[in-house]
C-alpha cells in the first residue's frame, strides 16, 4: 500500500507540473495585460518601470521558471488588478466556497439517501416514481438555469429569501462563515440548494441502485425469516450495506462541487474563489487564473488520492494496487 | 416510467423478436421498439422541430436581430406582444437593445446546436479512432491512453472548459476545442469497452485469419458492432455539450458577443430580471431546457432499446 501511495504521489507530481506548463503557456498567450492595466496617459519612462516591475519584458520561459521558483515558496505572483498576493487572494474567498460546497454535499446525503432509499424500496409506487422523474430532471438541467429559476421564483416573484451575497458572517476558528448566522443562513439556502441538485440526483440514483440490488441478498431474506422488524432492517442491514459506495462517490464529487460553484457563485454573487476566477479571466488578471487553476488542480489530487485511500480502508474487499504497465 | 420494468419488456421483446414475422428488418424492429414509449416520440419530434428552427432560423425569423440598421433602441425591453417600431408584433418581447426574442432565439438556437453537435461529431470521430486502437493493439498502447483517459475524467468536465477557455480565451473556435476536449474520452472509454469484449469474439479471429488488414477489421468488422452503445452516449454527450457551452456562455468566457447564444441570451437578460423584465431570460431558458430535455428523452429510451443490459 505504501507503495502505491508513493507512486501515486510522484504521479500527481507529474500531472501537476504538466498542468503548470500548460496553464502558464495558455495564460502568458491572451492578451497583453500591460495594455490593461497602464492608463493611457502614462508617458513611456513610467509604462516601461511598470512593465518591468511585473516582469512582462521577459521572455516566456524565464518568466515560467520565475513564477515555479516563487510557487516552490508559496509565492503565486502578485495580483495585477488587487495588488496583492494571488494566493492571500484565493485563500481569502475559499472558506465561502468551502461552506457552499460543504453544504451542498450535506444536503445531497440528508436528501438523496432517503429519497433513493425510498425509490428503491418501493420502485412502482408513484412517489417513485415522481423522484426518479425528478432525478432526471435534476441531471439534465443545467446549473446556472435552475439557479436563475430559483432566483426568480423565490428571490423576485415570492420575495422569501435573499437573491444574492453572503449575508451576516461570523468568525468560527479564524474563518468567516455565514451559517452561524440567521441571516447569512437565509443567504445560504438558495445557492446550496441550486449546487446540490446534480449531487441530489446522483445520491438517488446510486441509493436507488444499491438498494435494489442489496434487498434481494441472502442476508436481508435470513433477517426477515428471523423476524426482525422493516425498520430496523431497512436502518441496519440495507443503509450499512448501500452507504459506503454511495458515500464515496459522493466524496469523490466534493471536488466537482468545487468546480461547479463556479457557475452557482456567479448566479448568487457569492463571494467565493469561483466568482473571482471570472473576474479574473474578464479582466486578464494572470497570476490570479494561474494561481486558481493551480490550486484546484492540486486540491482535485489531493481529493482522489484522499477518497482511494479511504475507500480500501472502509471496504477491505478492495485492495489498493496500481495497474502494471 | 420505471427503468426496471421497461428492462423486462424489453428483454421479452428480444426474446420473441425471431418468432414475429411482421416486422422482419431489425431496422423496424428497432422503430417499432423506439415507439412503444410515447415520451420518447414526442422528445424525437419535438427535437425535429428545433433542429428545423435552427437550421431554417435566417428565413422564417421575423426580424435579423444581428442587422443593426433595422435594429432599434427605442424597442428596448417591450413587453411580450407589444408592436416594434417597425410594426412587426415581439410576440415574446425584446431584450435590451431592441432586439426581438423570437428572432434572437431562432439564431441562438442555430449556434447552441452547431456548436455542440459540431464539437460533438469532431470529437466522437477521435474518441472512436482512439478507443478503437486502444481495444484492439492493446498491451502498452492501451495502458498509455487509458492512463490518459482516466486522468481526464478524474477531473470534471468543467474545470477542463475552465482551464482550455482562461488559456485560450473567447471565441467559437475556441469553444468547440474546449468542448472537444471535454468529451473525447467519454466516447473513448465506451468504445474501448465494448470492443474489448467484441475482439474476443470469433468472427473478429475468422477475419484476422482471413488475412484482412489491421484498417479493415477494426473499421469494417468491429466498429459497426461497438455502433450500438456509441450511440446512445453519443445522443447524451450532445445534451450534455449544448449544456456546458450555455453555461460556459452564461459566465462570460465562452461564446463572443458577436455570436450570442441561447446561454448568451439568457445571461444577457439575467441583470434585466431583479427588475421584472423575466422575458428576455426565461424564454431562451425554457428553449434550452426544451432542446436538452428532449434529446436525454430520445437518448434515454435509445438506451433501453439498443442496450437492455446496460443499467445506469
Amino acid at each position: 500500500m505504501s507503495v502505491y501511495i508513493i507512486r501515486r504521489l510522484l504521479q500527481a507530481v507529474v500531472v501537476i507540473l504538466a498542468m503548470s506548463i500548460l496553464v502558464f503557456a495558455g495564460v502568458f498567450m491572451i492578451g497583453n495585460p500591460a495594455e490593461i492595466l497602464i492608463s493611457d496617459d502614462a508617458d513611456q519612462a513610467e509604462r516601461q518601470r511598470l512593465i518591468e516591475s511585473l516582469g512582462l519584458h521577459l521572455p516566456f520561459y524565464l518568466q515560467y521558471l520565475r513564477f515555479l521558483g516563487r510557487a516552490l515558496q508559496g509565492d503565486l505572483g502578485v495580483s495585477f488588478v488587487f495588488n496583492e498576493p494571488a494566493l492571500l487572494l484565493i485563500l481569502d474567498r475559499m472558506p465561502a466556497t468551502l461552506e457552499l460546497a460543504f453544504s451542498a454535499l450535506l444536503m445531497a446525503i440528508v436528501f438523496g439517501i432517503p429519497l433513493g432509499m425510498w425509490a428503491g424500496l418501493k420502485p412502482d409506487s408513484l412517489a417513485s416514481k415522481s423522484i426518479m422523474a425528478s432525478s432526471i430532471l435534476g441531471f439534465s438541467l443545467p446549473t446556472f438555469w435552475v439557479g436563475i429559476m430559483i432566483i426568480m421564483i423565490f428571490a423576485v416573484i415570492l420575495g422569501w429569501l435573499p437573491s444574492g451575497g453572503r449575508g451576516e458572517t461570523r468568525e468560527l476558528f479564524g474563518f468567516d462563515v455565514s451559517f452561524l448566522t440567521a441571516d447569512g443562513l437565509v443567504h445560504l439556502v438558495l445557492p446550496a440548494v441550486n449546487l446540490a441538485l446534480l449531487k441530489i440526483s446522483l445520491a438517488i440514483r446510486l441509493t436507488r441502485a444499491g438498494t435494489r440490488e442489496v434487498i434481494h441478498q441472502d442476508y436481508i431474506k435470513f433477517a426477515r425469516a428471523k423476524g426482525l422488524r422493516t425498520g430496523r432492517i431497512i436502518m441496519v442491514h440495507v443503509l450499512k450495506n448501500i452507504l459506503i459506495p454511495v458515500i464515496t462517490v459522493l466524496g469523490l464529487e466534493f471536488g466537482s462541487l468545487i468546480a461547479f460553484s463556479v457557475v452557482t457563485e456567479t448566479v448568487f454573487a457569492w463571494p467565493g474563489m469561483g466568482k473571482l476566477i471570472i473576474d479574473s479571466i474578464n479582466r486578464l488578471d494572470r497570476p490570479v487564473v494561474v494561481a486558481y487553476l493551480m490550486i484546484t488542480v492540486c486540491m482535485f489530487i489531493i481529493i482522489n488520492l484522499v477518497v482511494d485511500i479511504l475507500y480500501s480502508v472502509l471496504d477491505p474487499r478492495v485492495r489498493l494496487q496500481d495497474v502494471k504497465g | 416510467m420505471t427503468v426496471a420494468t421497461e428492462f423486462k419488456e424489453v428483454d421479452v421483446a428480444v426474446a420473441e423478436a425471431p418468432m414475429v414475422v411482421k416486422d422482419q428488418t431489425p431496422f423496424r424492429r428497432f422503430l417499432s421498439d423506439f415507439a412503444e414509449s410515447k415520451v420518447a416520440v414526442v422528445g424525437f419530434f419535438t427535437f425535429l422541430i428545433i433542429v428545423f428552427i435552427a437550421i431554417l432560423a435566417p428565413w422564417i425569423s421575423p426580424t435579423n436581430p444581428y442587422d443593426l440598421a433595422s435594429v432599434d433602441i427605442l424597442d428596448s425591453r417591450l413587453e411580450p406582444g407589444e408592436k416594434m417600431m417597425t410594426g412587426t408584433v415581439a410576440w415574446l418581447g425584446t431584450d435590451g437593445l431592441g432586439r426581438d426574442m423570437v428572432s434572437a432565439m431562432f439564431y441562438g438556437l442555430r449556434i447552441s446546436l452547431g456548436v455542440g453537435a459540431l464539437s460533438g461529431l469532431i470529437a466522437l470521430c477521435i474518441g472512436v479512432c482512439v478507443g478503437l486502437a486502444s481495444a484492439y493493439f492493446g498491451g502498452r498502447v492501451d495502458t498509455i491512453i487509458m492512463r490518459v483517459v482516466d486522468l481526464q475524467l478524474s477531473f470534471p468536465a468543467i474545470l477542463i472548459a475552465l482551464v482550455l477557455l482562461a488559456t485560450l480565451g473567447k471565441g467559437v473556435d475556441k469553444i468547440i476545442i474546449a468542448l472537444i476536449v471535454v468529451q473525447w474520452a467519454y466516447y473513448a472509454r465506451t468504445v474501448r469497452g465494448s470492443a474489448l469484449v467484441e475482439r474476443n469474439k470469433e468472427y473478429i479471429e475468422a477475419a484476422t485469419c482471413l488475412g484482412l488488414s489491421h484498417n479493415r477489421i477494426v473499421f469494417r468488422h468491429l466498429l459497426p458492432n461497438v455502433m450500438p452503445p456509441l450511440i446512445v452516449v453519443g445522443t447524451v454527450q450532445v445534451a450534455h455539450s449544448i449544456a456546458l457551452e450555455a453555461t460556459l456562455s452564461f459566465l462570460g468566457i465562452g461564446l463572443p458577443t458577436t455570436e450570442p447564444s441561447l446561454g448568451l441570451l439568457i445571461s444577457n437578460g439575467f441583470e434585466y430580471m431583479m427588475s421584472g423584465k423575466y422575458w428576455i431570460s426565461i424564454y431562451p431558458g425554457v428553449a434550452l431546457l426544451v432542446t436538452i430535455v428532449s434529446i436525454n428523452l430520445v437518448g434515454d429510451r435509445l438506451r433501453d432499446v439498443l442496450n437492455p443490459r446496460l443499467a445506469r
